[in-house]
């Protein structure tokens, strides 16, 4: 079966600062990674290729540096890259990210082998909006199966799946109908580590480089900036709270009397936590009677 | 080069949608919508803070609030949908089909898709849950509007737009999005973010039915089993009055057992920072912060946590924050309420002494 995995690349957000001025984000000499989540859906499409052979095709959008994330995803095991890359698709929001991914996702469909399962992340780390998946499902018209936390069952004969997905208050088993596209769950597995083959491979392996026209994007007004109909109109720091907290306790107290004038400071200051409190252990008491 | 915000926008041959040109077609968009999740026999808790929230907004447009409830059972939509009302809705459409019993986004998508294009709100709100997630980013797409994720703030501009604003990066900036030039504009808030409203006893509404039209053998997923959490800690914690909870300064998994002893205690639900689930010292749905859940308790104590801004969006919404850490420069005291500047190994039992002693001798005595 032949295999999509989007991935995306992000800053490195634990280095990511803002500067105090300008409230812009200061990104130079900011690192960058494969936005975490989707190493899970990487290994998800790797591990159901090892079973059920075929080939995984992994596909960015990004400017050309994007190239680092996918010579990685190729180290790790993956067959093929697809780098999407143009003026055109800059200041995407996720309407027109989802429009130019599923463009190429069927394009990469028809130059390599019918797609029978698109993988992406949860969510990314820095846009964060989890909202790029279910939009490639639906204008792809593929099945959409989000939060997967395990794959059950892939028949390829039949075109069936079957996996577990998290729902509010618990899980839900579904089955549906190949083409599929599925979000993976964090956690849902453990990345291996990538052999020293396929870092020799990925390390001189061409990277297919398509901008929207080869790529064939029908309409690339829908692409980028013109093609998003959301728009970012401020950005700016929080306001910071007024007043800091208000330290307990003098020198030379012991921790007991640090704990009792907590206690009561908190009990003076909330109008109910002492009274919810007190019926929560007379609730206690009826309970070991 | 997808990270718009910090661009200035090109005036020529850049967005078209910066300024606001709503098309003709659009005009008749009128009226704020919030899809009421609706599942096991019960509505989730931040329907109803969208409801509170969407009443605001109906306000200041000078329309009405919508509820939208979609289900397999009328008769216990019908109920759920005075409960709408009593949250602030003037109305509730309603789609009831067997075929929706359970939630799959196919049939749901339609259901929306179906309400959105026949009675043409200009917001529909929803909650960022497992399923307004799933649902949100396929209505959107299939509606080709936007839709902005895990806002934090909902108001509406001098063009009646709405404007909506969410964390970016973490938490460290604040960013506002409009969606000036399609209709319905869509967003979605996180539980907890906004506050509950006040239930109003008998206020009442209209309902408006509406059908699905769709086949059961039209729908391509099927549920086969559902393996409901034996404890739910999901939404426990979330909606918990008091939560108590640990972070690196406790130094180990066995010293996090403190927390829990606290927790008991108070009835308290307890939880942790990020790198805490990292170290498998406790499970991620216990995790706090952006990245983890919102939290919205009367009294959250807070043990060997530094307070980052991850940490810190999550639990603002706290009426009190009692802070445990050793620094007395550490960031968490910028936004606490009362702080105790010691170790927390020594204070966390003390604390647990201390409340238990107080609690049982009272009940003596009284
Ligand atoms: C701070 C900030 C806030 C934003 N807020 C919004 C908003 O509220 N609404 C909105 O519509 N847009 C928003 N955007 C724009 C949005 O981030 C971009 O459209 C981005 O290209 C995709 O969205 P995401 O990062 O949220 O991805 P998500 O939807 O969170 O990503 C889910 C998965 O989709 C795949 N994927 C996503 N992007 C790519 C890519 N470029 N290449 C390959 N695979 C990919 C990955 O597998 C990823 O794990 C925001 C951007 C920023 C920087
Ligand atoms: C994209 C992203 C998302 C994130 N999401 C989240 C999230 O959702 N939730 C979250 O919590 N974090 C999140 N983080 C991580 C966050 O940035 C911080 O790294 C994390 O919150 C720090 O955890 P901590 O406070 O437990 O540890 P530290 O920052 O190491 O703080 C430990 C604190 O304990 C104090 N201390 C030490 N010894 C003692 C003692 N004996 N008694 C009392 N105090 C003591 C120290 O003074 C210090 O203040 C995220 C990070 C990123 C990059």
């Amino acid at each position: 079966m032949h295999i999509v995995v989007c991935i995306k690349q992000v800053p490195d957000s634990a280095q990511i600062r803002v500067h105090p001025v300008t409230n812009t984000i200061m990104r130079q000499g900011v690192p960058t990674i494969i936005n975490p989540y989707d190493l899970f859906a990487l290994e998800e499409a790797l591990r159901l290729r090892d079973r059920l052979g075929g080939e995984v095709t992994v596909l960015t959008m990004g400017p050309p540096m994007a190239e680092d994330s996918l010579r990685k995803a190729l180290t790790f095991g993956a067959d093929r890259a697809v780098l999407l890359t143009d003026r055109f698709f800059a200041g995407s929001d996720t309407l027109a990210t989802s429009y130019a991914l599923s463009s190429a996702i069927k394009k990469i469909g028809e130059t390599w082998g019918p797609v029978g399962i698109v993988f992406a992340g949860k969510q990314t780390i820095d846009g964060d909006t989890a909202q790029v998946g279910p939009g490639i499902a639906t204008r792809m018209g593929f099945n959409q199966l989000t939060y997967v936390a395990a794959i059950c069952d892939v028949d390829t004969e039949k075109g069936i799946v079957e996996v577990e997905r998290r729902a509010e208050g618990g899980v839900q088993v579904l089955q549906t109908k190949l083409p599929v596209l599925i979000t993976m769950l964090e956690g849902s597995n453990e990345m291996r580590r990538g052999s020293l083959t396929s870092a020799l491979r990925a390390a001189n392996a061409e990277i297919t480089t398509w901008n929207a026209e080869a790529a064939g994007v029908p309409d690339v007004q829908s692409c980028g900036l013109r093609g998003s109909p959301t728009v970012v109109k401020r950005v700016f720091a929080p306001t910071p709270r007024a007043e800091r907290a208000e330290e307990i306790g003098k020198p030379g107290m012991s921790f007991e009397e640090l704990a009792d004038a907590a206690m009561d400071e908190i009990f003076a200051r909330h109008p109910t936590v002492e009274a919810d409190l007190r019926e929560f252990a007379a609730g206690q008491q009826e309970e070991w009677r | 080069m997808t990270d718009a915000p910090q661009k200035k926008p090109q005036p020529a041959g850049g967005r078209a949608g910066m300024r606001k040109e709503l098309p003709e077609h659009f005009k008749a968009y009128r009226h704020v919508w919030v899809f009421i999740e609706y599942e096991h026999g019960a509505i989730h808790p931040v329907s109803l803070e969208l409801l509170g929230e969407g009443r605001k907004l109906a306000d200041k447009l000078g329309v009405e609030l919508a509820g939208l409830l979609v289900g397999g059972d009328r008769e216990e939509l019908l109920a759920a949908a005075g409960e709408c009302w009593e949250h602030g809705a003037d109305l509730t459409y309603l789609i009831a089909d067997p075929i929706l019993e359970h939630y799959r986004n196919q049939p749901y998508t339609k259901a929306l898709t179906d309400l959105v294009n026949t009675f043409k709100p200009e917001i529909l709100l929803l909650g960022a849950t497992t399923l307004g997630r799933d649902l949100a980013g396929s209505v959107a797409t299939t509606l080709a509007t936007g839709l902005t994720a895990d806002c934090t703030e909902l108001a509406i501009d001098d063009e009646r737009s709405l404007a909506a604003t969410r964390p970016t990066f973490g938490g460290s900036l604040l960013c506002t999005i409009h969606t000036l030039n399609f209709r319905p504009q869509m967003a979605t808030v996180r539980p907890r973010v906004m506050a509950m409203p006040q239930r109003e006893a008998g206020r009442t509404g209209r309902v408006v039915e509406h059908p699905l039209d769709m086949r059961e053998e039209d729908i391509v997923t099927k549920v086969l089993r559902f393996i409901a959490d034996r404890d739910s800690n999901e939404v426990q914690l979330a909606y918990a009055d008091i939560v108590v909870a640990g972070g690196l300064g406790l130094r180990s998994a066995e010293n996090f057992q403190l927390v829990k002893d606290l927790a008991r205690v108070l009835g308290a639900e307890y939880g942790g920072s990020r790198p805490l689930v990292q170290k498998g010292w406790i499970t991620s749905d216990r995790q706090i912060g952006q990245t983890g859940k919102t939290i919205r308790p009367k009294l959250y104590i807070a043990a060997g946590i530094s307070g980052a801004i991850q940490h810190r969006v999550g639990v603002e919404g706290a009426d009190m924050i009692l802070a445990i850490n050793t620094d007395p420069n550490a960031p968490i005291l910028d936004f606490a309420h009362l702080a105790i500047v010691a170790d927390a190994l020594e204070v966390l039992p003390a604390l647990t002494r201390a409340f238990s002693r107080r609690l049982s001798v009272n009940r003596l005595a009284g």
